[in-house]
C-alpha cells in the first residue's frame, strides 16, 4: 500500500520532468545552434519573445485549464507588468547593477500585475458563469486605453501624470517624461536575454506544476470539476479561484517585463485584444490543462509566422493550416486515440508495462 | 444528547410550501430512513441541512451548535456530509485524488509548502495517501485508485461518492438514493457496506432511498414525507403498515 502512495507521487514528477525536458532541450538545441553560427538573426530574435509567451501560455492555463475560469484579458496583465517592470529598471539602472535593477523590475511587475488580479478577482470570483470572461475582456482593453493616453513625467518635486498632453505635467526644467502618452517608452535598455527568459520560464513552471500537485491544486481542480461537490467537502471556492487567478496574472506579469525589456521602445497598444486571444489560442491548440502542450504550441506559433515570411503571401494560409493541423493532433477523438496505441505500442516494446495517462 | 436536532424546518419556492414544520432527532450512530414519493421534499431537506438552500423557518441543531442557514463549506466543516442524487464527482481527477480532495480539511498544508516543496509536503502527502486508500478499500475501490472517476461503472461512482464524503470525517453523513440504478447484488452489498460503515466510524447516517428493501432491511428508524409534511414516523415495521404510507405510495380513495 506505501509504494502505491510513493507510486503516485512519482507519476506526478514525471509528467513534470516532461514540461522541464521540453525546456532544456530547447535551450540547449538553440545554444548549439548558435555556437554553430546557423542561428539566423530572425530567429534568435524570436527567442526571447517565445520564452515570454510560452509563460504567458503556461499561466493562462492555470485560470482556463486548471481553474476551469475563461479569461480575456490576459495581455492586460502582461502590459500591467511591462511598463512597471520598465520603469523600475529604468530608474534604477544607473544606481543600481543591471542585474540587481532587474530582478527588482520582475518583481514590480509581478507585484503589479498580482495586485490587479486581486481587484479583479475579488468582485468577480465570488459569482459563478463567465463572468469572468466579461470583466477581463474589459479590463485588458481598460488597461491598454488607460496607458496609451497616460502622460508621466518625474522632476524635483516627484511624479506628474496628466492624460492631456506632455505639457500639461507642468514639469520643471530637469523633468524627465517617462511615458509620453501613445508614443509609451522610449529608449529602453535592452537587457532580457535567452538564458534569462528560459530560467523564468523554468521557475513558472516549477511554480504552476508544483501548485497543481499540491493540496491547492487538487482544491482548485474539484473546483473546476464540480462546484457544489468541492463546496459540500468544504472547500473555500473563493480562496481557491483567486489563488489560481493572483498565480496567472503573477506569471503574466513576469512575461510583460522580460518581454518589454527586449525592445527599445513599449507602447500600450502592443497588448491588445489580440495578444490575449493569440495567448488563449496557444492554450487551447497546446491541449486545455496540458502544461507542456502550452509550450510547445507557444514556441512554434510564435517563431511559424516569422519563418514563413519567405513565402510571402502564401504565409498566412500556411500558418491557418498548421492551426488545423495542430488542432486536430490535439483535439480529435480518433488522433487521440490513434497516440495512445502509439505510446503503449512503444511502451511495450521497451518494458512490456502499458500504463493510462494521468491528466495533468 | 442528539447528535441533530431540527425543529420547525420550512421552506416554500414562490407560494409553493415545499417543506413545512419538519421536525427530527438523530441520535449518535444511528441509522435513519427519509421517504417518501417523488417531490415529497426529502432533497430539499438534504438541501436546507447542507446549507444549499437557506430555510425560511426553523432551527437545525448539530451537536449543540446551530448552524441553521450557514454555507455549505461551513456545514461540512461542522460535520456534515453529503452525496448527490445525480452523481457529483471531480470527472476528471483520479480516483484517489477524489478522496484526497475530501481530505483538504483534515490533513493540511500551505501553498506555499505545496510550491516550495519543503518537508511537510512529502510527509502529509503521504499520510493523504495511506488515507485515501485505506478508505477506498472500505468499498473495494483501491484497484480503480488511478483511474480517472468518469471511468468507473455507475455503480462505483455512487461508493467513491461516499468514500469521498466519510473522507471529510463527519459526524452525520447524508446519503441521497445511495442505491439508485444499481442492481439487486449490488444493492445488497452496498447495504453490508453502508452499515459497515456506519459500525466502523460511529456515524450516523440519513438517507433517503426508494428502494424499500434497502430501508427496511437497514434503519433503524423511518420518517416518512408526502407533500413537504411527515406523515409517519417510526420503527420499519410500524411504518410498513401505516394506512397513511400505503395510502401515499399507492394511492387510495378514503
Amino acid at each position: 500500500m506505501k509504494t502505491a502512495g510513493i507510486k503516485s507521487i512519482q507519476k506526478a514528477t514525471k509528467d513534470n520532468l516532461i514540461a522541464f525536458g521540453i525546456v532544456i532541450v530547447f535551450y540547449i538545441v538553440v545554444q548549439v545552434m548558435s555556437a554553430c553560427g546557423v542561428l539566423t538573426s530572425s530567429f534568435s530574435g524570436q527567442l526571447i519573445p517565445v520564452c515570454a509567451y510560452a509563460i504567458m501560455a503556461v499561466s493562462l492555463n492555470l485560470t482556463v485549464g486548471i481553474l476551469g475560469e475563461l479569461s480575456l484579458g490576459h495581455a492586460g496583465f502582461m502590459s500591467v507588468g511591462a511598463f512597471t517592470g520598465v520603469l523600475v529598471f529604468t530608474n534604477l539602472t544607473p544606481a543600481l547593477p543591471s542585474a540587481a535593477a532587474m530582478v527588482l523590475a520582475l518583481a514590480a511587475g509581478a507585484l503589479a500585475a498580482g495586485v490587479c488580479g486581486l481587484l479583479i478577482g475579488i468582485p468577480v470570483l465570488r459569482l459563478s458563469g463567465d463572468y469572468l470572461a466579461i470583466v477581463t475582456l474589459a479590463f485588458g482593453e481598460i488597461i491598454k486605453n488607460l496607458l496609451n493616453a497616460m502622460y508621466l513625467g518625474v522632476d524635483a518635486a516627484g511624479l506628474h501624470v496628466s492624460f492631456k498632453d506632455a505639457g500639461s505635467m507642468n514639469l520643471a526644467s530637469d523633468g524627465k517624461v517617462l511615458i509620453n502618452g501613445a508614443l509609451g517608452i522610449t529608449g529602453i535598455k535592452k537587457e532580457s536575454t535567452f538564458t534569462l527568459g528560459i530560467v523564468l520560464l523554468i521557475i513558472t513552471l516549477a511554480v504552476i506544476l508544483n501548485l497543481i500537485h499540491s493540496r491547492s491544486g487538487r482544491a482548485i481542480m474539484a473546483i473546476r470539476d464540480n462546484e457544489i461537490a468541492a463546496e459540500s467537502i468544504g472547500i473555500d471556492l473563493t480562496k481557491y479561484k483567486l489563488m489560481a487567478f493572483i498565480t496567472s496574472a503573477v506569471f503574466a506579469g513576469v512575461a510583460g517585463v522580460l518581454y518589454a525589456l527586449n525592445y527599445s521602445t513599449l507602447v500600450a497598444t502592443k497588448f491588445n485584444y489580440n495578444t490575449s486571444i493569440q495567448i488563449l489560442v496557444f492554450v487551447v491548440l497546446g491541449g486545455i490543462g496540458n502544461i507542456s502542450g502550452s509550450i510547445v504550441a507557444a514556441a512554434v506559433l510564435t517563431v511559424l509566422p516569422e519563418m514563413l515570411r519567405v513565402m510571402k503571401d502564401y504565409r498566412m494560409l500556411i500558418y491557418s493550416i498548421a492551426l488545423i493541423v495542430m488542432m486536430i493532433f490535439n483535439q480529435s477523438p480518433a488522433m487521440i486515440s490513434w497516440r495512445k496505441r502509439f505510446v503503449s505500442k512503444v511502451k511495450s516494446n521497451h518494458s512490456g508495462k502499458t500504463g493510462g495517462k494521468e491528466v495533468g | 444528547m442528539a447528535l441533530l436536532e431540527i425543529s420547525g424546518l420550512g421552506i416554500s419556492f414562490g407560494g409553493l410550501n415545499a417543506v413545512s414544520d419538519f421536525n427530527l432527532v438523530i441520535d449518535q450512530g444511528h441509522l435513519y430512513g427519509l421517504i417518501g414519493p417523488n417531490g415529497a421534499g426529502k432533497t430539499t431537506i438534504f438541501n436546507m441541512l447542507t446549507g444549499v438552500y437557506k430555510p425560511i423557518y426553523g432551527k437545525i441543531i448539530l451537536d449543540g451548535e446551530e448552524i441553521t442557514g450557514k454555507n455549505p463549506e461551513f456545514i461540512n466543516k461542522a460535520g456534515i456530509a453529503r452525496t448527490f442524487q445525480n452523481i457529483r464527482l471531480f470527472d476528471n481527477m483520479t480516483v484517489l485524488d477524489n478522496v484526497k480532495a475530501g481530505l483538504h480539511n483534515r490533513i493540511r498544508y500551505g501553498m506555499l509548502t505545496g510550491v516550495l516543496r519543503i518537508p511537510p509536503y512529502s510527509v502529509r502527502e503521504k499520510e493523504m495517501n495511506e488515507e485515501a486508500l485505506s478508505i477506498l478499500k472500505i468499498f473495494d475501490l483501491e484497484e480503480k485508485k488511478d483511474l480517472k472517476a468518469s471511468q468507473l461503472p455507475y455503480g462505483q461512482q455512487r461508493k467513491l461518492e461516499i468514500a469521498r464524503a466519510l473522507a471529510t470525517n463527519p459526524k452525520l453523513l447524508l446519503l441521497d438514493e445511495p442505491a439508485a440504478g444499481m442492481n439487486p447484488n449490488e444493492t445488497e452489498e452496498l447495504m453490508k457496506t453502508v452499515r459497515n460503515v456506519r459500525d466502523k466510524f460511529g456515524i450516523a447516517i440519513l438517507l433517503i432511498e426508494h428502494d424499500m428493501k434497502f430501508v427496511m432491511g437497514i434503519c433503524e428508524k423511518i420518517t416518512v414525507l408526502d407533500y413537504g409534511k411527515i406523515i409517519a414516523e417510526g420503527d420499519p415495521a410500524s411504518v410498513r403498515h401505516n394506512p397513511k404510507v400505503i395510502t401515499a405510495y399507492l394511492g387510495g380513495n378514503e
